[in-house]
């Protein structure tokens, strides 16, 4: 299995981005509003692109995501859809699943509780 | 009677139209909340309806992040003596006026992304009013019940204000 990490500083909100096989794990963290959703979406766009079977979007670090983070998600979703991949969530926090059902989006995503589980779906 | 009279500002925060500076909102309505005596999961509601608020200022009442002002007031109700029974919350904007009667929440049938800030707030909170400012810019209005259990205070009216 090929693993290849990125690291960026912790003021970013990709803190990491794995690739196994055909699928990529990325690693969120910290506070996703209008302001850090932007860098977000241009990582995403950008790995979309490249048509990766499965992206799992890791957010056990995620403390707190708005809508303009949710958009983020959604754009991403259906690009990968498009494309004939899936897009998974990961680890998702009780006050960030709030915003997904308030949205009534829960339902839209696939959420696991694990890597393993999203990899093995 | 006090029981429906606002207590002063417990906050009142000043911030650029930026997200850069939604973090420290974001903080600041955690804290007062907390002061105020919502429990936990109430907190993090109103933190994020406040947040989708802020978010709708920038995006659409300045058009984009620029350095003008949103005033953040918060406000508890309830007899002076004893502790809140709601918490006001005043966003207020010196941007574009819109007419308050159309600004709804869209329909969630349809799975894309954007469009779901008002929902959210409106889900949310107790009570939601946009005003116009006769002096220019809108005023949001939000208000939530604190729940206790000896509190059945009913949710306080808003004030009556021209548009």
């Amino acid at each position: 299995m090929r693993h290849r990490h990125t690291n960026d500083s912790d003021n970013d909100v990709v803190r990491a981005i794995r690739r196994q096989d055909k699928a990529v794990v990325l690693e969120l963290a910290g506070e996703i509003d209008l302001h850090r959703s932007v860098k977000l979406r241009e990582r995403l766009l950008d790995l979309t692109a490249e048509r990766p079977d499965m992206i799992v979007i890791n957010l056990s670090e995620v403390s707190f995501m708005d809508s303009s983070g949710l958009a983020t998600l959604v754009e991403a979703l259906q690009l990968c859809r498009r494309n004939g991949g899936a897009l998974k969530l990961v680890g998702i926090q009780e006050r960030v699943r709030s915003i997904l059902e308030i949205s009534r989006l829960d339902h839209i995503f696939p959420i696991f509780d694990s890597e393993s589980e999203a990899m093995a779906s | 009677m006090t029981k429906d009279k606002p207590k002063p500002e417990i906050v009142e925060l000043r911030i650029h139209a930026d997200p850069a500076y939604l973090s420290i909102a974001r903080e600041a309505i955690r804290k007062a909340t907390e002061i105020a005596g919502l429990a936990a999961d109430e907190t993090d509601g109103v933190i994020l309806a406040v947040d989708e608020a802020l978010t709708n200022v920038i995006r659409h009442s300045y058009g984009g992040p620029c350095d003008k002002p949103i005033v953040i007031q918060i406000r508890p109700h309830g007899p002076q003596a004893a502790p809140a029974e709601a918490l006001e919350i005043l966003i207020r904007d010196f941007g574009r006026q819109v007419d308050p009667k159309t600004i709804k929440s869209r329909s969630l049938d349809e799975v894309r992304p954007g469009g779901l800030g008002v929902h959210i707030i409106q889900t949310v909170m107790d009570d939601v009013q946009y005003r116009c400012v006769p002096e220019g810019g809108m005023e949001l209005r939000m208000v939530k019940r604190i729940s206790r259990p000896d509190n059945s205070a009913s949710i306080p009216a808003s004030k009556s204000r021209s548009h």
